[in-house]
């Protein structure tokens, strides 16, 4: 065992480190620029270093790099430290972009990827709708082809993104004679048009970060199709097998347990600081045993993935691990508050990573909720884990169909 | 960035399983369960043979010089195979003679406790739950008068490691009489503990006792949370297999949400926290600063997971779970152990707060 990333790789880190001197915040002319501009001509030249955009080949705008994990991991710190802005984030670069390296057309590469990595175009995704949430298969939004078109009709919904989004990626049903997950296209919507509405869809946490998005005789054309007709299902199930953040969701778990050790510092328990009482102590110390393996094991991972290896069930238990610390931070962090707990939290939206103030840790008591459901909620996760993690037989689905 | 186990490490953890399965399956560590003593002696011999009583020790001393991480892979081995016997108190033990011994103490004991022709233990708990150096109030002195409880196989022991007031160490022999021994019939009935009673016991103080107890006792939490990690896992791997046997409503019962998701949660709970473990072990003898306050959140953390997953395994197998002839309960009475001894939880919880400076 070795904990260090060794000598190869901590001159790498000196020559990003030399880079992100140089070049982060921007220098020179580049200092009077906006902070936009600036920031995209940052992310330019460090994409020609090889730092950004590593999975995508040249021909599209990246910077095609040989998958390194340690590498990438050494990026990611070096860049977090400088506070220089990394890669374009977002359901465009994240699902998008993969789908279309691995499924789409040449033109269709061509068209959308540059510009997706570059930030100057953004998606939204339209898969869940309001019938099928877990049971995603089923769903129901038709596309019919009418001469050079397709034609859409139906609703989606959890659609994060989508009051901005320039295009949807969109699972459809155009084959309705086909079994439930044959029938099903992926397609590509301009969202900027007559046939779609979108009405966001307000939270607990009184912020709106998801949409519903009512598709009613949408357009688009007969060849932005990605992948065959009926093939939908499986071009979404498409994934970058680049570098894996190994240890990025635990990054965030133990910035949060340091901001949870800060508020328990910084408020009152029985006249004397939290941090004092027994119980915090207990708690604090509890939550830091998972954060800590959570940690670790993501150490693990990066050296399985770094060396092609299978981490197995670990990567399974990611999500599970780093949502139900996100949910016992929380739970303590209301305790800490106290009365506080009282206020309302309308909750401004970049607290999700390190909240500070009161307010933003009320939110995130909420919060952490949401986070636990999206992407797949912890029964969903649990099933997974059960069914691939350790080998148990698989759900009796009543429609006898699931599509694997 | 390695966190992965050698090829070294992996076959020496096999070689440990594969001994155990052959020589010591469920029906022979039910025999030792109902034994007379709780102690085997040929099973012990074949650890030994392996290499196990001595893996930590200098070779100069018939050792083979491995380190806390490789001692906790077998610790983990042994937790998994519900192995019964005095590993862990004659590691601790040799342990502290190299860490705290004069040369010559260390030349008398450890090429004998490496070959096995002596066994060694620890004596550290007072009545009351006084684990730690610094709770311990037994005078120390060339002769020692006083009690101490859950020593492990103490009746078999030829020389214990007792710690005295101030955090010293002092050796005893069996030998030198003036012993008094008493079963306290310990639940896991493979790992059994006396009360060990001195009236003015002869003694010799180990000289780095002092600085040398808190490290003995942070290896102690270290194997004590692998043991839990592989007794933890085979309490899950148990569940599973019965999960895929056992029907109801014609068919098995793994296929029911409820069982299904109980399980997974305890694979969240147990799996990544293998992690933690081998951070500790790591720790123990590369990030010196780390060391203490990682062996107390390992062992607070990895005893208590294992705990709640040995209750789960008991309902998760039904009624059977809780008959004395279902295997779950040689696991529970393991990892029962494993989180009293050398203090429960909270106590490294509180460890780790203090050790944090919060």
């Amino acid at each position: 065992m070795d904990l260090s990333y060794g000598k190869q790789y901590e001159d790498f880190r000196a020559e990003v480190q030399t880079f992100l001197g140089r070049n982060w915040p921007p220098k020179g002319a580049d200092a009077e620029l906006p902070k936009e501009e600036g920031a995209r001509r940052f992310r330019a030249r460090a994409s020609e270093h090889g730092y950004l955009n590593r999975a995508i080949p040249k021909q599209y705008g990246g910077s095609e790099q040989e998958p390194d994990e340690i590498k990438a991991t050494i990026i990611r710190e070096e860049f977090m430290k400088a506070r220089a802005p990394g890669d374009v984030r977002g359901i465009g670069t994240m699902m998008l972009v993969p789908t279309l390296l691995e499924k789409g057309e040449p033109w269709q590469k061509e068209k959308f990827v540059a510009p997706t990595i570059r930030g100057e175009i953004g998606w939204c995704q339209g898969y869940s709708e309001p019938g099928s949430g877990s049971d995603l298969a089923s769903l129901k939004t038709r596309a019919e082809l009418v001469g050079d078109e397709w034609v859409i009709n139906g609703q989606k919904i959890w659609t994060t993104t989508a009051q901005n989004a320039d295009y949807m990626f969109c699972l459809c049903r155009t084959e309705p004679e086909a079994s439930k997950h044959a029938g099903i296209s992926y397609l590509l919507i301009p969202m900027k048009q007559p046939g779609v509405e979108v009405r966001p869809l307000r939270q607990m946490t009184g912020g709106a970060d998801f949409n519903q998005v009512f598709l009613t005789d949408a357009k688009t054309p007969k060849d932005w199709i990605v992948g065959k007709r009926g093939e939908g299902w499986l071009v979404s199930r498409a994934t970058l097998k680049h570098e894996r953040n190994s240890i990025g969701a635990a990054a965030q778990s133990t910035a949060m347990l340091a901001g949870l050790v800060h508020l328990a510092k910084s408020t009152q328990r029985g006249g004397k600081p939290s941090i004092e009482d027994p119980e915090v102590r207990q708690r604090l110390a509890t939550i830091e045993g998972y954060v800590r393996s959570h940690e670790y094991s993501g150490y693990r991972q990066l050296t399985l993935n770094a060396r092609g290896e299978n981490p197995g069930i670990l990567q399974l238990l990611n999500k599970l691990a780093s949502t139900n610390i996100g949910s016992e931070v929380a739970k303590l962090a209301l305790d800490l508050l106290g009365e506080d707990g009282l206020l309302d939290p309308t909750v401004s939206e970049e607290t999700v990573v390190l909240p500070t103030g009161s307010r933003s840790w009320i939110g995130q008591y909420m919060y952490s909720l949401g986070i636990a459901v999206a992407g797949g909620t912890g029964n969903i996760q649990r099933n997974v884990i059960g069914e691939r993690g350790l080998g148990l037989p698989r759900d009796v689905f009543a429609d006898r169909s699931s599509g694997k | 960035m390695n966190f992965e186990l050698s090829e070294e490490q992996q076959l020496l953890q096999q070689t440990v399983r594969k001994f155990l399965d052959n020589e010591c399956p469920t029906t022979h560590i039910r025999g030792v369960f109902e034994g007379e003593t709780g102690f085997d002696p040929a099973l012990w011999k074949g650890m030994v043979e392996m290499g196990l009583a001595g893996l930590h020790l200098p070779d100069t001393f018939g050792g083979a010089g491995l380190e806390m991480i490789d001692l906790a892979l077998v610790s983990e081995a042994l937790g998994w195979g519900g192995a019964p016997g005095p590993f862990l108190g004659h590691a601790l033990a040799g342990l502290a003679i190299l860490l705290a011994g004069s040369d010559e103490q260390k030349q008398r004991w450890l090429p004998r406790l490496a070959a096995g022709d002596a066994l060694a233990t620890i004596a550290f708990d007072e009545a009351g739950g006084l684990w730690q150096p610094e709770d311990w109030a037994l005078e120390a002195g060339r002769k020692l008068t006083g009690s101490k409880v859950n020593v492990p196989f103490a009746s078999f022991a030829d020389v214990f490691v007792v710690g005295v007031g101030g955090g010293g160490l002092a050796l005893v022999e069996k030998s030198a009489g003036g012993i008094e021994i008493r079963s306290m019939e310990g639940v896991d009935r493979g790992r059994r503990i006396d009360r060990v009673r001195f009236e003015g016991t002869p003694a010799e103080a180990l000289p780095k006792g002092v600085e040398a107890s808190p490290r003995v006792r942070d290896a102690g939490l270290v194997l004590l949370a692998a043991d839990a990690f592989g007794a933890g896992s085979r309490l899950l791997d148990l569940c599973v297999k019965y999960a895929k046997t056992r029907e109801q409503f014609g068919v098995t019962i793994g296929h029911f949400q409820a069982l299904k998701h109980q399980l997974a949660n305890m694979a969240l709970e147990i799996e990544p926290a293998r992690a933690l473990y081998w951070y500790a072990a790591h720790a123990f003898d590369h990030i010196p600063k780390q060391a203490p306050r990682s062996a107390a959140l390992a062992k607070a953390h990895l005893t208590d997971r294992a705990m709640q997953i040995a209750r789960d395994a008991v309902e998760a197998h039904g009624g059977i779970g809780f008959t004395w002839e279902c295997d779950v309960q040689l696991w529970f009475k393991r990892v029962m152990f494993d989180r009293a001894f050398l203090g429960i939880p909270s106590v490294h919880r509180e460890r780790a707060a203090k050790l944090a400076g919060w």
